[in-house]
């Protein structure tokens, strides 16, 4: 098992996009922290891309590559392995390199230019939203054959998360303000899950009114910070599952 | 007789107003205060010495002069209202008042003036009272350089500070006051100066005004109360050079402002608050040459305002700079600086070509529906924000700045 880790990590840690996205990471990180003269300001502007790109650049990354390595997962199956083992150390690989990639392009600049509290957590989240990202991927991959329409899934899913479930939630509940309600939401979206994470560490005075007490009360206590990690890790662990016992019962 | 009657006219004034000086301690003729102030002639000065003097329901009811020396405390056993002013022209100076009685029908005072004129009270610290200094129906009274301290918890179990009720020509200067209801409470306060105080960790607001006009309040500090300042039902309130500071909560506002008219709020300080300046109901008030750096929302103006003149101010990294709840605008923004314009300048003159809309669409979305605040800086409220930019469909048309400063104002 360590043996396949070890194989996928190295392969696309070789890899020309992964090199490039981590490139890109760092340059943009890089350039925001030193062009901006307040450094709240460039966090601000990474905020964004962290929250985009990252789960862009995961989602697709994953979804491609298990494509790509639909052969070598067929040799794999055909030796005396178990099927559990090779997806499982199939996700590792992908997200511990992505994650890998993601610390070294803006973990490490954020850790250095931007306050202890809000780098930390801004790291963290990001490094949880690849890992989440590519779990989603590897169940959009193992849904369908067809490589198009698995990337098209994995597309949309994208889109879902990034923008059309803030559409619902700007929209949808118009009516009915309902704030207790709108931390399961929140739960439900892990993008949403970690701006408010990250956004709770930073600009406190806008988020005070009701909505933002309820989630202050809420998320920035001990426990519900707990919570709130072990709904990503969930997010995590559910996709995962969900996949594995796909990939379980898949006729390859 | 001429001559003696001369002389007289000269002596006697100075014979029968020759005020003394009454001690009053352990070791002097009068161990009480209110034994001193019976003995007491008009004008005369009465030193109290150290120690912790019970005196009940102390009145003065002659006008004397009555100091503490190193801080004599006096002691209202959590039962009685500890210094009573009925008289004019007295002088309370350098005592150390505290644990008034606490009641939910009377409104007991540390210090409490009636009806009078030109009471001074001075240098005094009151702490654990329920209401600090109270004035009824005071007139050209000076409260000055106090320290007022209590410890309430709920509205209801504490007073405020210091209490102004139909009073006028006030002058409240230099105190310091935390933990009451509110901290400066002014009711049908007319002519009036409240100046350099500091007002802190009050459980509602810092400064509390009704029905007060043409008074005025300058360099005074505002912080961390529990919903700011409130300035309501008045005209002609002069809010110069204050600082109104980390008022935090859904119902906290630096400001308050509610059915005011004609007045004026320059150069005033409005940081980390959740809203800095609220208008409800407001004419004709010019606010010019503030500064609103770091609240959720610099200010908020209700569509019920009318003539309203904000120019010359800085805003300055606020979340959202102006909010409203219409579309009914009467109120000018020329003039202003702010921090999100992204127009330019061609012809170097320091002012931008193209108008700013301080109303973003998302602030409009969360006025109507606060849970909206989840999505708050997420990509889709960016770009609602710059789509709406471009086109203003529901954010109001008249709502604009038009000729914004491009760099920021030096206050």
């Amino acid at each position: 098992m360590t043996r396949i880790i070890k194989y996928v990590f190295t392969d696309i840690l070789r890899n020309k996009i992964v090199l490039g996205y981590t490139a890109f990471l760092l340059l943009i990180s890089l350039s925001v922290f030193t062009l901006e003269d307040n450094t709240s300001k460039g966090i601000l502007s990474l905020l964004n891309i962290i929250l985009i790109i990252v789960p862009l650049v995961s989602i697709i990354f994953s979804t491609t590559y298990i494509y790509n390595s639909a052969e070598f997962i067929e040799l794999l199956v055909s030796q005396p392995l178990k099927r559990k083992h090779i997806w499982s150390s199939l996700f590792t690989g992908l997200a511990g390199s992505l994650s890998c990639s993601f610390f070294i392009g803006a973990g490490l600049p954020i850790l250095f230019f931007a306050p202890a509290a809000i780098g930390l957590i801004m790291t963290a989240m990001g490094l949880l939203l690849s890992i989440i990202f590519v779990a989603i991927a590897m169940l959009a991959a193992v849904m369908t054959r067809d490589k198009a329409k698995g990337i098209g899934i994995s597309i949309f899913l994208w889109l879902y998360f990034s923008l059309l479930f803030d559409v619902f939630i700007l929209f949808q509940f118009q009516d009915y303000p309902l704030e207790k309600f709108m931390i399961i939401a929140s739960a439900c979206n892990p993008i949403d899950l970690s701006r408010i994470l990250i956004l709770l560490k930073m600009d406190i005075s806008a988020l005070m009114g009701f909505t933002g007490a309820v989630f202050r009360d809420f998320f920035g206590t001990q426990p519900g910070l707990a919570i709130a990690f072990l709904v990503l890790g969930l997010w995590v662990m559910v996709t995962f599952w969900l996949s594995l016992r796909k990939f379980n019962r898949k006729d390859l | 007789m001429k001559t003696l009657l001369y002389i007289l006219s000269f002596t006697l004034p100075a014979l029968c107003c020759s005020a003394k000086t009454i001690r009053v301690g352990k070791q002097q003729p009068f161990t009480t205060i209110r034994e001193a102030i019976a003995a007491a002639e008009k004008g005369d000065t009465i030193l109290v010495e150290n120690g912790t003097y019970r005196e009940r329901n102390l009145v003065i009811n002659k006008p004397v002069f009555l100091k503490g020396i190193g801080l004599p405390v006096l002691d209202g056993e959590k039962k009685y209202e500890i210094v009573a002013i009925k008289a004019d022209n007295v002088t309370v100076e350098g005592f150390r008042i505290v644990h008034s009685g606490n009641s939910s029908l009377e409104d007991i005072a540390g210090i409490k003036i009636y009806n009078r004129h030109n009471v001074i009270i001075r240098n005094n610290t009151l702490e654990d009272n329920f209401f600090g200094i109270y004035s009824l129906y005071g007139i050209n009274c000076i409260i000055e350089n106090n320290s007022i301290t209590s410890f309430g918890t709920a509205e209801l179990q504490s007073g405020n500070g210091i209490h102004c009720w139909k009073s006028d020509s006030m002058r409240i200067i230099g105190n310091s006051i935390s933990g009451h209801r509110d901290g400066i409470y002014f009711e049908f306060v007319t002519n009036s100066v409240i100046w350099r105080n500091e007002s802190y960790n009050n459980i509602r607001y810092g400064l509390h005004f009704m029905f007060s006009h043409n008074d005025a309040y300058a360099c005074n500090i505002f912080r961390e109360n529990g919903a700011g300042v409130a300035v309501m039902f008045s005209h002609g309130v002069k809010m110069f050079h204050n600082f109104f500071e980390k008022n935090w909560g859904d119902a906290a506002y630096g400001l308050l402002l509610k059915e005011i008219s004609d007045s004026r709020i320059d150069g005033n300080y409005f940081t980390g608050n959740t809203s800095g300046i609220y208008m409800e109901g407001t004419s004709r008030i010019q606010v010019e040459k503030n500064e609103f750096s770091t609240n959720g929302w610099a200010m908020k103006i209700q569509a019920s305002c009318l003539d309203n003149v904000i120019t010359g101010n800085n805003f300055l990294a606020n979340t959202f700079d102006v909010g409203t709840n219409g579309s009914l605008v009467l109120n000018t923004f020329d003039h202003n600086y702010w921090d999100k314009y992204e127009g330019y300048d061609l012809d170097k003159n320091n002012t931008g070509d193209i108008p700013y809309r301080p109303v973003s669409l998302y602030s409009m979305i969360v006025e109507k529906n606060p849970a909206a605040m989840m999505l708050f800086r997420s990509f889709m409220t960016s770009l609602l924000d710059k789509s709406e930019k471009v086109i203003p469909t529901l954010t109001p048309e008249n709502l604009k700045d038009n000729y914004p400063i491009m760099k920021r104002l030096h206050l």
